[in-house]
């Protein structure tokens, strides 16, 4: 099972494709406020990371996932449970 | 932040369109005259956005039905069936309705979105699992969510991602609820169903939800839909669906062979809060039932009509839904585009939906053509030759 540091950088690596042009992407970077995601990209994403990972993210995180961090605890968890 | 302050974007995509020239969400209908006609400003306008799929909203019969109903039973139920009792109309519905769907049971609710929003609400609760096509409409995402249930998105009509995820879930597959839709609203394609029946048969324990919306009537040898369609009725757990497209009214439904559905009736709690339906409606969709099942020509209509709108598109050049369907979207990548050429088919006597994200499942623009049985022959070149000009007076009209 990968570590949190292992899941949060491909997160991040999957994340910058995304992001508006130029823009940094950290652990604390807001996908709202600082990206400027819209639902399309929020799934877009969650459809990148499930393939990556072979998991199923169920739509119920999404209220608790404001930062790239928040996302990535989810999805250690849901590793996990794996 | 401030209890407002979430609008503002809203607000901006307002301003923007109005900047345009764009009403398209405040278009008033000063008169409508037929399930294809109305007027707005006093212009005539061939109506080609409204899921009128038999043009029904008009016939006679039903708005005799509607009018008695009306005259000997008053204007309103004024309350809940479980609070105030049922009126024989709408349980005679419910018999009517499950015959026609040769199914065990079946429950009348006041709107489509109630029907989706109570079933899947009452059907699962926390621990349960729901695993939805990605492009099924808000009313399934709400009623999930309203349940507090795991909801797991399958990409749209692949049934290879589907069978993933359900595999994925290990033993919780005997808590687990497929949803999916017949015909999907936005791109009118088809549910790849009875791949996703044979695949729900290798999970024994999962249960499969076909919301019938737009396919009731459009689909089936009886109209029943898509599941008749694909032969895979006896598969699917709960149908949903509406009154309010090919009946012409506004209503739903779910039918099933489980008999647990008396028991859903009384836990649903948007169907035991909601008033319902008036007494004209319930008369109208009996009405309109009788005639769908009666006459499978209005099907076969509706069919060569969408056909030869799709082909005469598709000529022209227009980037369109992935088939010929009673839905037709012509799809433009920027918004823009969908704007110029929705204000222009308005000045030509046409009206068709704009839709834009994040109500369209790609991010893409959608002028959305809605056919119907009641669309003459005349009325289907007219909308052609509509869009026809366009393609010649922007150059670049689709991509």
């Amino acid at each position: 099972m990968p570590a949190y540091e292992e899941i949060l950088s491909i997160v991040i690596e999957l994340i910058k494709p995304l992001a508006p042009q130029g823009r940094s992407v950290q652990e604390d970077t807001d996908l709202v406020a600082d990206l400027e995601f819209d639902s399309l990209k929020v799934m877009n994403l969650i459809e990148q990371v499930e393939d990556r990972f072979d998991v199923s993210v169920p739509l119920n995180i999404l209220p608790d996932i404001r930062c790239v961090r928040d996302f990535a605890v989810q999805l250690l968890e849901i590793i996990g449970k794996n | 932040m401030a209890i407002f302050d979430k609008f503002q974007q809203l607000a901006a995509t307002r301003r923007a369109m109005a900047a345009s020239g764009i009403q398209s969400i405040s278009v008033v209908m000063d008169r409508v005259v037929s399930a294809t006609e109305a007027f707005v400003n006093g212009r005539a306008l061939i109506l080609a956005g409204t899921n009128n799929y038999l043009g029904l909203t008009f016939h006679p019969e039903c708005i005799e039905a509607a009018c008695d109903a009306a005259r000997t039973q008053g204007t309103g139920t004024t309350g809940s069936r479980v609070a105030n009792g049922s009126y024989s109309a709408h349980v005679q519905l419910e018999c009517e309705l499950a015959d026609f769907f040769d199914r065990r049971s079946v429950i009348v609710f006041s709107t489509g979105y109630v029907a989706n929003l109570g079933m899947l609400s009452t059907l699962a609760g926390p621990g349960d699992v729901f695993v939805i096509d990605a492009d099924c409409h808000a009313s399934i995402y709400d009623g999930c969510r309203l349940s507090g249930a795991e909801i797991i998105r399958f990409r749209h009509n692949d049934t290879v991602d589907l069978d993933k995820r359900l595999r994925r879930l290990g033993e919780r597959i005997a808590n687990t609820l497929i949803v999916v839709e017949g015909i999907y609203s936005m791109l009118g394609d088809r549910a790849p169903l009875a791949e996703i029946a044979a695949v729900k048969r290798r999970c024994p324990g999962a249960h499969l939800v076909v919301d019938e919306a737009h396919s009731l009537g459009v689909l089936g040898n009886h109209g029943r839909g898509m599941a008749e369609e694909a032969g895979v009725e006896a598969d699917v757990d709960f149908v949903i669906g509406t009154f309010s497209k090919s009946l012409g009214a506004i209503g739903g439904y779910c039918a099933s062979d489980h008999p647990e559905l008396d028991l859903i009736r009384y836990a649903n709690r948007p169907y035991v809060f909601t008033a319902s339906s008036s007494p004209s409606i319930i008369a109208s969709t009996r009405k309109a039932l009788g005639i769908l099942s009666a006459h499978p020509e209005l099907r076969q209509r509706l069919w060569e009509n969408a056909r030869r709108l799709y082909a005469r598109l598709q000529t022209l050049g227009y980037h369109l839904s992935p088939e010929p369907s009673p839905i037709i979207a012509v799809r433009f990548a920027q918004r823009e585009q969908a704007y110029a050429l929705w204000a222009e088919l308005i000045e030509r006597g046409i009206y068709v939906n704009l839709v834009v994200p994040p109500a369209t499942p790609d991010g893409s623009s959608l002028l959305r053509c809605s056919v119907s049985a009641g669309h003459t022959p005349e009325q289907i070149e007219k909308i052609g030759s509509a869009f026809a000009d366009l393609k010649r007076s922007f150059a670049s009209a689709s991509d």
